[in-house]
């Protein structure tokens, strides 16, 4: 069946290709591996705009942005799809986007009103940890506690970034205070998500700075309810993972018609059990029960884009003065 | 005259390799608009760098010179697996052998459980020690084939001679071996040294935070997460300046060999001595043996439960690997070849540059040259091959350059007088002469090419997985099992490949 479907493509491509219109995503890498979204994503789109989406994997969300601005004007992208809020000012000031007018009724545990960027999925920055080992409710109890912890290196990774946004948008002034108590309980800092977990699951760190949904990977595809995810009193980042379109897409038209499709319930019910975040659109048929929040909205923390542009260099700064000791 | 084309040729090769390397760097300041003057911070990271390369290329060859040498005297079964397995540790992806790593030497690792057993405290692995112990992982077995190489190019004719004068085995060592080791020494101390340089992620997991900072972290962070291609272009060159320091100071530093010619025979240690040195032998195998094998031991048994759950992509993946590496082995030899014609201190010198350049430097040059011409997912293989030939360079013409420049002074007046010439020169001198070194490199550089993840992601392949990437999709999909299953698939092929060539290669003695 599945030759036979093939073979009828190649027939069809032949003398389709000159109409079928290509509407080009730039989108960070495991969005487009086969356990991700993307291949899913892109049947149910094709099945319905009448074009070939292609999908282009480049790193992660801030590697994504670096190779748009790498081919500026000559991009061939329509649509970037995987920036979050921490990108966002940077993603702005290049002018490369523009206003696509889509908008949805979020689920978001804030006001969404940019016309720009789509927000598509969100979830919690969070520590994750075994459900026998320790569990702090706070920064200042975790760093008074002799757990170990995994983190991220906030100059080359987003969930490294997010968690210095947070102790800075938890602890304003005091931040450097909590990133020098909690020096003693780092086991070590890792480039990306990939090698902080791996180390986690290898039990090298009690926690590991990692998403809220985390455990529900766990539960879901291996039935392993082992791994909880803390949520923390002073309230949890929150990432908000956002997509556009181009100012120079060449296929405008079909890019809005992607974002639009992209915060549809069609795409919406896709995201969470392949991205492993919250949808951004609360979808028609409810969630698996691991998805259910731990964090209460009103302890939802987020920096503007603005915002978190600004405190990135300081705070950076002093992160790592803190923790170079 | 066929001196002077050699020398054509090499000039040629060496031309060719800065166009590549240096490219790609102007296009990056051009785009910027300018430099930048390095900060504090970078200053901070530029004397972490050079303090961790140092002190891992002198630990690094340090404990290499006793196992090179018990390698160069004994006779036992096993030898030829174990100079094999020096291979291993140096072709394996960072994040594997930093897994493999944190499983023996980690806070729950195979080390620390044995330690708690006999009563001892934890041992922590992370700090600059750690960033040195990972190092030393990687490249004492590349300072060890390099030792060896060079005590298998001492004529079996002078081991022979000191037999016969019952020389004891201190002046042999001082007679025979000082002279081959400060011709070798100085080389595989720069080579190493311009490897760990460019360190990332292994210095900074192991290093354990900021602290362990490295100009390839802030070369990075300047790509990626400021988008400062001034700033990132500026680190660059001062990643360059460094390494060529190490490679003058590596060409001042040796010495010409005075061994002589010698006749090619298989090398037989009748000098070999007896009683506790023999003993002392066997203990620095061992545990060299223990040191290298075990953390290869655990990643295979974590690899095997992951077997079940290969994704379907893994073979094609794996074809790609191999395809890519097979096409870097290829231009890595035959550039070499080209290099190592001319002999040229500076040439050499030359050769060791491209590990001052990181690929995301080099990639990102390339893509700002190509991306006005063509689209760059289109060259993503291409340029991975590239940049994969450029990686291995240093390594191979390291090892050929000697061995080419060995056969040309034992047996170049003789081709001379013969009008060996071109070609014919080629097969008939340097080709037999250079077989084991060729077969080293080759393996080395197919090797290296299938863990190196490269400049795939930055290029953008839909549909063109290579096991690297592959691996770290999976990683990045919680999948650890299956990822780990791949790690062993990659292992498996990288060291399939690098001994295919490498015994290939090899001469009966080796």
């Amino acid at each position: 069946m599945k030759h036979l479907v093939l073979a009828t493509g190649c027939l069809l491509a032949s003398q389709a290709a000159a109409q079928t219109p290509v509407l080009n995503v730039y989108t960070y890498d495991s969005f487009d591996s086969d356990w991700g979204p993307g291949p899913q994503i892109e049947q149910a789109f094709e099945a319905q705009c009448a074009c070939d989406l292609v999908f282009t994997p480049a790193g992660d969300g801030a590697a994504l942005l670096s190779k748009l601005r790498l081919e500026g004007a000559r991009s061939k992208a329509d649509v970037v799809l995987g920036l979050d809020t921490a990108l966002m000012a940077q993603a702005r000031a290049t002018g490369l986007f523009a206003p696509a007018q889509v908008s949805a009724d979020y689920a978001l545990p804030l006001a969404w009103t940019d016309d720009t960027f789509v927000p598509f999925d969100w979830g919690y920055f969070a520590f994750v940890g075994n459900a026998d080992g320790p569990k702090p409710h706070s920064f200042r109890e975790l760093a008074a506690s002799d757990a170990k912890i995994v983190i991220e290196d906030p100059r080359s990774s987003t969930p490294g970034l997010g968690l210095l946004l947070w102790v800075q948008k938890a602890y304003g002034d005091e931040a450097p205070e909590i990133w020098k108590a909690l020096s003693d309980n780092i086991v070590t800092v890792t480039p990306g998500w990939s090698e902080a977990y791996g180390m986690f699951l290898e039990g090298e760190a009690d926690l590991v700075l990692s998403y809220t949904t985390s455990p529900a990977y766990h539960v879901i595809a291996e039935d392993d309810d082992s791994k909880v995810a803390l949520p923390f009193e002073e309230g949890n980042y929150m990432q908000v993972e956002v997509a556009a379109m181009t100012a120079h897409a060449p296929q405008p038209d079909l890019a809005r018609q992607f974002l639009a499709f992209l915060v549809s319930d069609k795409a919406q019910s896709i995201l969470p059990e392949t991205n492993w975040m919250y949808p951004a659109v609360k979808p028609a048929t409810p969630l698996p029960a691991a998805f259910d929040q731990i964090v209460p909205a009103d302890k939802a923390l987020l920096m503007s884009p603005e915002e978190a542009e600004a405190a990135r260099a300081p705070a950076l700064d002093a992160w790592r003065s803190a923790l170079a000791r | 005259m066929a001196l002077r084309a050699g020398a054509l040729i090499a000039r040629g090769s060496a031309g060719l390799l800065l166009a590549l390397l240096f490219a790609p760097l102007a296009a990056i300041l051009i785009r910027a608009g300018g430099g930048y003057l390095p900060a504090p911070a970078d200053w901070a990271a530029v004397r972490f760098t050079l303090l961790q390369a140092a002190l891992s290329a002198l630990v690094s060859v340090a404990l290499a010179l006793p196992v090179a040498r018990a390698l160069a005297r004994r006779r036992f079964p096993g030898r030829r697996l174990f100079i094999a397995l020096t291979g291993a540790p140096f072709i394996l992806p960072v994040i594997v052998a930093v897994m493999g790593l944190v499983a023996i030497f980690g806070v729950r690792g195979a080390l620390n459980t044995a330690l708690a057993q006999l009563g001892l405290g934890p041992l922590r692995i992370y700090g600059l020690h750690g960033v040195v112990l990972a190092h030393v992982f990687f490249n004492m077995p590349l300072a060890t084939r390099m030792l060896l190489q060079g005590w298998q190019a001492i004529p079996a004719e002078r081991f022979r001679l000191a037999a016969q004068l019952n020389l004891p085995p201190a002046a042999t060592f001082r007679l025979l071996e000082v002279p081959m080791l400060r011709q070798v020494v100085p080389g595989a101390l720069a080579a190493i040294f311009a490897i760990c340089l460019a360190s990332f992620a292994v210095a900074l997991i192991l290093g354990g935070g900021p602290r362990a900072t490295t100009v390839e972290l802030a070369i990075y962070q300047a790509f990626t997460f400021d988008f400062d291609l001034g700033r990132a272009a500026v680190l660059a060159l001062m990643q360059t300046a460094l390494v060529a320091l190490a490679a003058v100071a590596a060409l001042v530093f040796a010495r010409a060999d005075g061994s002589g010619a010698g006749l090619g025979r298989p090398i037989a240690r009748w000098d070999a001595p007896r009683g506790w040195r023999r003993g002392a032998d066997v203990l620095v195998l061992m545990l060299a043996a223990a040191f290298l094998a075990a953390p290869i031991l655990s990643l295979a048994l974590s690899g095997l439960p992951g077997l079940a759950q290969l994704p379907a992509g893994i073979w094609g993946a794996a074809m790609t690997s191999v395809l890519v590496a097979l096409a870097s082995a290829a231009l890595t030899c035959l550039l070499c070849l080209g290099m190592a014609a001319g002999l040229s201190a500076v040439v050499q010198g030359v050769g060791l540059l491209p590990l001052a350049l990181s690929p995301l430097v080099l990639g990102t040059g390339w893509f700002l040259i190509l991306n006005p011409v063509i689209a760059p997912s289109v060259l993503a293989l291409p340029m991975l091959v590239a940049v994969n030939t450029l990686m291995a360079m240093p390594f191979c013409l390291r090892i050929l350059a000697p061995a080419y420049a060995r056969a040309e002074s034992d047996h170049g007046r003789l081709a001379d007088q013969l009008g060996l010439r071109g070609l014919a020169r080629l097969r008939w001198l340097v080709l037999p002469r250079l077989r084991p070194a060729l077969g080293f490199c080759a393996g080395l550089a197919a090797a290296l090419s299938m863990g190196d993840l490269g400049v795939i992601t930055l290029f953008g392949t839909s549909g063109q997985d290579t096991l690297p990437l592959l691996m770290y999709r999976l990683m990045g999909a919680y999948r650890t099992e299956a990822a780990s299953a791949v790690g062993l698939i990659l292992m498996a092929l990288s060291f399939g490949l690098f001994w295919l060539f490498d015994r290939g290669g090899a001469a009966p003695d080796a």
